[in-house]
């Protein structure tokens, strides 16, 4: 191995960044714009819930309890007192999203009967926000209750104190998990288009009858990559810190330290891939792929690994964003440190170790047959 | 024991069920300018290629300064300049840019670099275009760049794949030139082509077709040895009867040559007779001449030979 040969690669590798200023200027702007449209998109947080009530009681206490489902950014009043057979016309048009009824001895029945019912109809089409609103709406339900029931005897009342993410805001789920996402995404591509690139065009020969060694090649490919690979994720976790006030509790270099390894892994995923295909498009297919789907779906990014089926939780084994998920939200947001998350960075330094073993071997391959 | 400083001995390559070279054997002596003819499939790029270390042999042994390429590929790619078919320099690279990428990965020591750098400017003329975007290059500047960065280490031996494939008559020319001027500095040179009269500008030549040698030795030794007659017919509007012409008794083969055809019919037929049935089919006036055979009259011979020999 010779210091000289990665040194020319490497300088060969950023005069090609550079010269390709419109590549490179969509290789900044894409994890930006990405972040921006996820970020903004990507979210559970419901507002501004539509729903019709239906008062068969119209007395105080009916009018009271409408009343406070309003004058909150989550439930908006679109009609009052509709007959029942609209209520499904409204649901298919997607006027409303709930109706209230509330029954002719509301009242009589608050002061004399143990428990009230109410009826709630719900839209499920969407089940994830019917959830939401059966939510919302059973919390707005208790504290209608905890008004009108003081000084009751036998009430329990639950005290919530949420934390790390105490205003339960999505943002701060979503945006790591998308620094996770966005960094091997862009890591992985950018590597494996340069390998490929040079299949293509003929110039890996050229490299291949030179002296050179396989590990030669793929650490002077790799290194300039990562620079560019770091200089990006450094951006997302400013939009991420600035945009969407996602707080760093954490330490600033462990995270560095830890999304450089992340970095390495997806670079050497890259090319792992650029060393078994022949052309940049193919490339480009198969780490998209191979990245995106198994990413969001599978690492826990939105769903929890925990509630998966087995067969889909040894998988989620295999994905390196499973691992710097909980680096990245437990440095992020719990402010954890490596005593704590030293097994995922052994987990992440075992697979990119694997995957880059394999590149280089089948870069032997086509070096010395 | 001391070889060639090429040496060939019984190579076989097959890919699948296409046999691309067989039993091949090949010798090419220090200093020399040797030159691969054969059309397209004839294996000329697979010899090349597995000279250079890029693929194994099947079979035989292939020494390039008594070094097996089956076993000192390090060693055979730091003395031998290879420039294959397609030789791809980077397009976003200056000239400059390329020849310091190559020399650097050849470790040409430092302080030679600008040195040698001006050494092959003096012959590629490329010194004021030294800022250039390769990509930006005429066909024929891309050829000298790319040869530069072959020789920017100084190869005991350079092996060319048809360099001179899809280039201008005039930068074939100059091209021929510098190989000239490299092989009077010493340096080996084996080069494939298959344009026949480029033949005649190598000091020897083997004729390669459907994956082996026909002959093999000097141009004009090799053209000596052809048996038949070849005549050389001008005339107005030949073209046209080329076809009457093949159909005439005793010739063996008509090629045409720009305007004039190339007619080869065995020795102990008179001329007067051939003239007399050219009179039948051209009803106006033509010259026939002999000529001196072309290495294309060689290889038509070969490969008929070698068919009727076949059958």
């Amino acid at each position: 191995m010779k210091l000289r040969r990665i040194i020319n690669f490497i300088i060969k590798e950023y005069t090609h960044i550079f010269r390709d200023r419109v590549s490179l200027i969509i290789i900044i702007l894409m994890p930006m714009i990405m972040i921006i449209l996820y970020g903004y998109a990507i979210t559970f947080d419901m507002k501004n819930i539509t729903f019709a009530a239906i008062d068969d009681s119209k007395t105080l206490q009916s009018r009271e309890l409408i009343r406070s489902f309003t004058g909150n950014k989550f439930f908006v009043p679109k009609f009052m007192d509709i007959k029942r057979s609209e209520i499904d016309q409204l649901f298919k048009e997607r006027k409303i999203q709930m109706v209230i009824v509330i029954p002719k001895d509301f009242s009589e029945s608050l002061a004399t009967s143990r428990t009230t019912k109410v009826q709630l109809l719900v839209d499920a089409s969407d089940s994830n926000v019917a959830t939401f609103i059966n939510n919302y709406s059973n919390r707005v339900m208790q504290i209608y209750n905890e008004k009108i029931n003081i000084g009751t005897p036998g009430i329990i009342n639950i005290e919530p104190r949420i934390f790390f993410n105490p205003d339960l805001k999505s943002a701060n789920f979503f945006v790591p998990g998308l620094v996770a996402f966005i960094l091997l995404l862009i890591s992985a591509l950018l590597t494996s288009i340069a390998i490929t690139r040079e299949k293509e065009t003929g110039t890996l020969e050229q490299i291949l009858v030179s002296p050179v060694y396989p590990v030669e090649i793929v650490i002077g490919k790799v290194l300039p990559y990562i620079s560019l690979g770091f200089f990006n994720g450094t951006i997302i976790v400013l939009f991420a810190k600035f945009l969407f006030k996602v707080p760093i509790n954490g330490s600033i270099i462990l995270m560095s330290a830890f999304a450089l390894l992340y970095i390495f892994v997806a670079m050497s995923f890259g090319l792992m891939i650029s060393a078994s295909v022949q052309t940049q498009r193919t490339a480009m297919f198969t780490v998209i792929m191979s990245t995106v789907l198994p990413t969001i779906m599978l690492s826990g990014f939105i769903f929890p690994i925990v509630s998966m089926p087995l067969p889909l939780r040894i998988i989620s084994k295999l994905i390196p964003a499973t691992y710097f998920l909980i680096i990245i939200r437990g440095i992020m947001l719990k402010g954890t440190g490596v005593m704590v998350l030293w097994k995922q960075a052994a987990a992440l330094s075992a697979i990119g170790l694997f995957m880059i073993s394999i590149a280089i071997k089948r870069f032997k391959m086509t070096l010395e047959q | 024991m001391m070889l060639p400083i090429i040496s060939v001995k019984n190579f076989s390559k097959s890919f699948g069920n296409i046999k691309a070279v067989a039993d091949l054997n090949l010798d090419v002596e220090k200093g020399e300018l040797f030159g691969l003819i054969g059309p397209d499939g004839a294996g000329k790029t697979t010899t090349i290629r597995t000279l250079v270390t890029l693929i194994p042999p099947d079979s035989g042994q292939l020494f390039v300064n008594n070094l097996d390429v089956s076993k000192h590929l390090r060693e055979i790619r730091s003395i031998t300049g290879y420039m294959p078919q397609r030789f791809s320099l980077y397009p976003d690279l200056s000239v400059n840019q390329n020849l310091n990428f190559f020399a650097n990965l050849f470790e040409v020591p430092k302080k030679e670099i600008p040195e040698r750098k001006k050494r092959l400017f003096q012959f590629s003329n490329l010194e004021p275009f030294s800022k250039r975007l390769a990509g930006r290059l005429s066909g024929g500047m891309k050829q000298k760049l790319a040869l530069s960065c072959t020789l920017i280490h100084n190869p005991l031996v350079l092996i060319l794949d048809e360099p001179t494939t899809g280039v201008d008559p005039v930068s074939r020319n100059e091209f021929w030139i510098i190989l000239k001027e490299l092989k009077s500095e010493g340096v080996t040179i084996l080069v494939s082509t298959p344009y026949m009269d480029e033949a005649l500008k190598c000091d020897r030549i083997a004729i390669m077709h459907e994956g082996s040698i026909l002959a093999q030795g000097k141009p004009d030794a090799l053209t000596g040895r052809i048996e038949n007659n070849i005549y050389k017919l001008t005339g107005i509007d030949l073209i046209n009867h080329i076809d009457s012409i093949a159909k005439m008794p005793d010739i063996i083969s008509v090629q045409s040559f720009g305007n004039s055809l190339h007619l080869t019919f065995p020795k102990n037929i008179p001329v007067e007779k051939i003239i007399e049935d050219i009179k039948q089919i051209l009803k106006q006036n033509f010259i026939l001449k002999q000529t001196e055979p072309s290495i294309e009259d060689l290889f038509i011979a070969l490969v008929e030979g070698k068919n009727h020999n076949g059958k």
